[in-house]
């Protein structure tokens, strides 16, 4: 592959970066708007971010893996800082003594869209078109790297007080889950991280590729669709192989906080074709089975998105309200999240319901 | 019980008088230029009326003019914005959403210091004395008479944005100081614009409520004066004064509470026709269902309780084109009354429609009786699809639900609409937002996390917050109801951390209570 097929972002792609990205995010990940403000922010100062393809990587090439971890509350309050991941990345390439390639973000979804992007904008090295969820999901260990079997650390974490930790080394992903989620609260309950770094090899075998360019696409065919006074949800569906599940109201909404995660319900009373039905979403911190008059009809990994039913933008875990109108869609998974191995990561069995996973799409609509 | 509420639109100046929640008299009278004179019009318009020549309790006044400031970009003063919280957030100061136009108006200058809180209480940085007394300084030297400050999680713990006032008011007592968390909710960014906008509107907020007052005044009313909030509930002059931005939406609000009281439904849709626009909400428990999601004032992201309503083209002095028929959206708008035929003018309007098909009887029924009964037809299915379709749109039942149409230009709502049970129309509709800001009730809101408390006992500790700030503000303790109430647990966080959010509202104490400021 060419070397040089570097691809320029331009500011309008990171605008459908950000609501695609909120769509992918199935619920959680925070809301990317911070991030979209820092890097209009960056682009105004002539900062900007170049995208390569994971497949022009050397095997050798190493590349930063980031994400912004804790309580979207706190990210409220504490607003994301493009400097803050810039500087994770530069604590993992001094404690290995490595120069990164390029950066990518841990998830596409939601905030976490846009983080490798403001690492690249100061770091001066381009974001790789992958990720290694293809969507949000709650935990360090639900990770295509984590189904492959990488080596889970050493990761660091950045507070902006100057307070630099780093995990030096675990047995598995999910003490890395542990260990790194306990710094993080202390920390404030956000912080700035960069996983594991994985080699250009790791990310061709095992990240997840052009999740950004889908992302953008999304947000590109939702805004043209508003723009146009057409149905965004009509066009996100025709654009991503994606199936519409449900149009309704939501009446219900229970939520509790347990072993540190967002879980509940959601309740949608149908319209529409679904007059005179009920569609149940239960989640951990990103929605994680659909039930249809008491039968699961959708579940992770396949991806479900509750949609604003107007505007086609995503509703989040923490902000779905009583009396939204929403329509529930639900799109493919990445292939790797539905093998026998990745089911064990991050299937209906891993969230504790007892399903097995019966996915909405054949093999040949599924995603890369 | 007799209360005035006055709604001071672009167009018109309504006054009404309730006497035990019953309308006695209304009136409308054109908005003047000084907002003063058109008051006072009204009000001895009002008072002509022998059974409203009466002691009353209370003026309550509902306006548009602070939100039209803005939007407008009218009358906005600088700010010194001072946010605490480095060395978080440090990447996106404040401003850093605003409308070029706009912040190039409001900033006056930008201060960010070592400060603020965590999310459980504890102190994110210590506070930095000698920086804001440095800030202080140089906003005396610039000759700065407003401020804003802000400080991560205030709405949690205050003290650092207590503490930045104590020291401006020592260094710079000209200025005048808004403070984030006595205005909003976790969401600093949100949170801060609201503070400046409001440190904008500060000599605005002087000047006119200084003007109502003396409207009042002149017509020879001994009575306290209120204004209304953008939830349909009142605040004292003083605290209006002090906080204008908390009247953005008070027109809306004020239409659909006032469409809630005449009805008497606490459940319904509403359509507010006026001579421009109509208004679809909807109302819950006798109240606007508000925004789901975040609220934009003239360009700038805030996180306002604003009513969610729907504005279409639609109005009494809307244009009817003819080739093909369409209503709206552009409209003659306050030269109704000079444009339309049956006021002897030359364009055709919505209105002119409406009196050549029986539906009112304004003006000069014989100038309209020409008009083609095909044109006629016409025009009201166009106005009526439009109409069914956003209420249809706005609607959030699936069942039929009863609409109250009011404003000037109700007559334009057809007497059936697909979805909707019953269209009802109600005497003294036409002045709808000035029976509601008669009416308007008094709230207290709580928003804050609870550690280490069952869900009930934090919902119920939040509540008792809310209904000591509605007293404070001069609501009757033993009215106080629950508007709106909502958990969330935190992700991630230890200790079962719940955000709730809570509101009450009652009804305002009678003057003989004194009123805690």
């Amino acid at each position: 592959m060419n070397e040089a097929s570097l691809h320029t972002i331009s500011l309008d792609e990171i605008e459908a970066l950000a609501v695609g990205a909120w769509i992918l995010g199935t619920g959680g990940g925070g809301s990317p708007y911070l991030g979209l403000l820092n890097l209009r922010r960056l682009y105004a100062e002539g900062h900007d971010v170049q995208m390569m393809s994971p497949l022009d990587l050397a095997d050798d090439d190493w590349v930063a893996v980031v994400s912004n971890m804790g309580a979207p509350l706190v990210g409220q309050e504490r607003l994301a800082d493009s400097r803050s991941i810039a500087r994770a990345v530069r604590m993992q390439e001094e404690i290995n003594d490595i120069a990164f390639r390029a950066v990518m973000s841990v998830e596409i979804g939601g905030g976490n869209g846009m983080q490798a992007l403001m690492a690249a904008a100061h770091l001066g090295i381009p974001v790789v078109d992958a990720d290694c969820m293809g969507r949000a999901f709650p935990e360090a260990q639900m990770t295509s790297v984590a189904i492959g079997d990488l080596r889970p650390y050493p990761c660091t974490l950045y507070d902006p007080r100057g307070i630099e930790a780093v995990v030096t080394k675990v047995p598995s992903w999910k003490w890395m889950e542990r260990a790194s989620r306990k710094i993080c609260v202390e920390m404030g309950s956000i912080a700035s991280t960069s996983k594991a770094p994985r080699t250009g090899r790791e990310v061709k075998d095992w990240g997840i590729h052009f999740t950004t360019t889908k992302a953008i696409r999304i947000g590109r065919a939702v805004d043209a669709a508003n723009r146009k006074h057409e149905d965004p949800i009509a066009a996100l569906l025709a654009a991503e192989g994606g199936k519409k599940l449900f149009t309704g109201k939501i009446v219900d909404v229970a939520r509790r906080t347990t072993e540190g995660f967002l879980r509940g319900s959601a309740i949608v009373e149908g319209s529409d074709a679904d007059r005179g039905h009920r569609l149940k979403l239960s989640f951990q911190n990103e929605w994680i089975v659909a039930w249809r008059d008491r039968e699961p009809i959708a579940m992770s990994p396949d991806l479900i998105c509750v949609l604003d039913s107007v505007k086609g933008h995503g509703i989040g875990t923490e902000t779905v309200r009583y009396g939204q109108r929403v329509t529930i869609v639900a799109l493919p998974a990445p292939a790797v999240l539905t093998t026998p191995r990745g089911l064990e990561f991050v299937g209906p069995r891993a969230f504790g319901y007892d399903l097995d996973f019966r996915s909405l799409f054949s093999p040949a609509e599924a995603g890369a | 019980m007799k209360r005035i509420g006055i709604d001071v639109g672009g167009t018109n100046t309504d006054a009404v008088l309730i006497s035990d929640e019953k309308v006695v008299h209304s009136v409308k009278r054109p908005t003047t230029s000084d907002v003063t004179s058109g008051i006072l019009e009204a009000l001895q318009a009002l008072r002509a009326s022998p059974a409203a020549a009466t002691h009353v309790d209370a003026v309550v006044i509902g306006t548009t003019h602070f939100i039209n400031a803005v939007v407008q970009r009218r009358h906005l003063q600088k700010v010194a914005a001072i946010r605490i919280g480095m060395p978080a957030s440090a990447s996106l100061p404040p401003f850093c959403d605003w409308p070029a136009d706009l912040a190039g108006l409001v900033n006056g200058c930008t201060f960010m210091l070592e400060g603020g809180h965590d999310y459980d209480g504890r102190p994110f940085m210590p506070l930095d004395i000698a920086g804001l007394k440095a800030a202080a300084r140089q906003i005396r030297d610039m000759g700065l008479r407003a401020a804003a400050i802000s400080a991560s999680f205030s709405p949690l713990d205050p003290s650092h944005e207590t503490a930045a006032l104590d020291i401006l008011a020592e260094l710079c007592p000209d200025a005048t100081v808004t403070l984030s968390h006595e205005l909003g909710r976790i969401g600093l960014l949100e949170r801060e614009n609201a503070a400046l906008l409001n440190a904008a509107l500060n000599d605005l907020a002087i000047t006119t409520v200084a003007a109502f007052r003396q409207a009042i005044a002149d017509s020879g009313i001994e009575a306290p004066l209120y204004l209304t909030q953008n939830d349909g509930t009142v605040m004292q002059a003083e605290i209006a004064t002090a906080f204008p931005v908390m009247s953005f939406a008070s027109g809306a609000t004020n239409s659909m509470r006032g469409a809630a009281h005449l009805s008497g439904l606490d459940d319904a849709m509403v359509v507010d026709v006026g001579g421009t626009t109509s208004d679809i909400g909807q109302l819950r428990h006798g109240f606007p269902r508000e925004a789901n999601a975040v609220v934009e004032v003239g360009g700038v992201r805030t996180l306002f309780r604003m009513p969610d309503l729907l504005s279409i083209g639609l109005g009494g002095g809307s244009h009817v084109a003819q080739n093909p028929v369409r209503v709206g959206p552009l409209s003659v708008g306050y030269r109704l009354t000079s444009d339309a035929l049956v006021f002897g003018g030359t364009q055709l309007t919505a209105t002119d429609i409406a009196v050549a098909a029986g539906l009112v009887d304004i003006g000069d029924r014989a100038r309209a009786a020409k008009l083609p009964k095909r044109l006629i037809d016409a025009a009201l299915s166009d106005a009526q699809r439009k109409l069914e379709e956003d209420i249809d749109r706005m609607k959030t039942e699936a069942g039929d639900v009863p609409l109250v149409a009011v404003g000037g230009g109700a007559f334009l709502v057809p007497d059936r609409l697909p979805g909707i049970s019953k269209i009802i129309r109600v005497p003294h509709g036409d002045c709808a937002n000035a029976v509601g800001a008669a009416i308007a009730q008094v709230s207290g809101e709580a928003d804050q996390v609870f550690r280490e408390l069952s869900r009930d006992e934090a919902i119920a500790a939040a509540r008792g917050i809310a209904e000591d700030r509605a007293v404070e503000a001069g609501a009757e303790r033993k009215t106080l109801k629950t508007v709106d109430v909502e958990d969330m647990p935190i992700a991630y966080l230890p200790g079962n951390a719940l955000r709730v959010r809570i509101r009450v509202a009652g009804a305002l104490a009678k003057p003989s209570v004194p009123a805690a400021a």
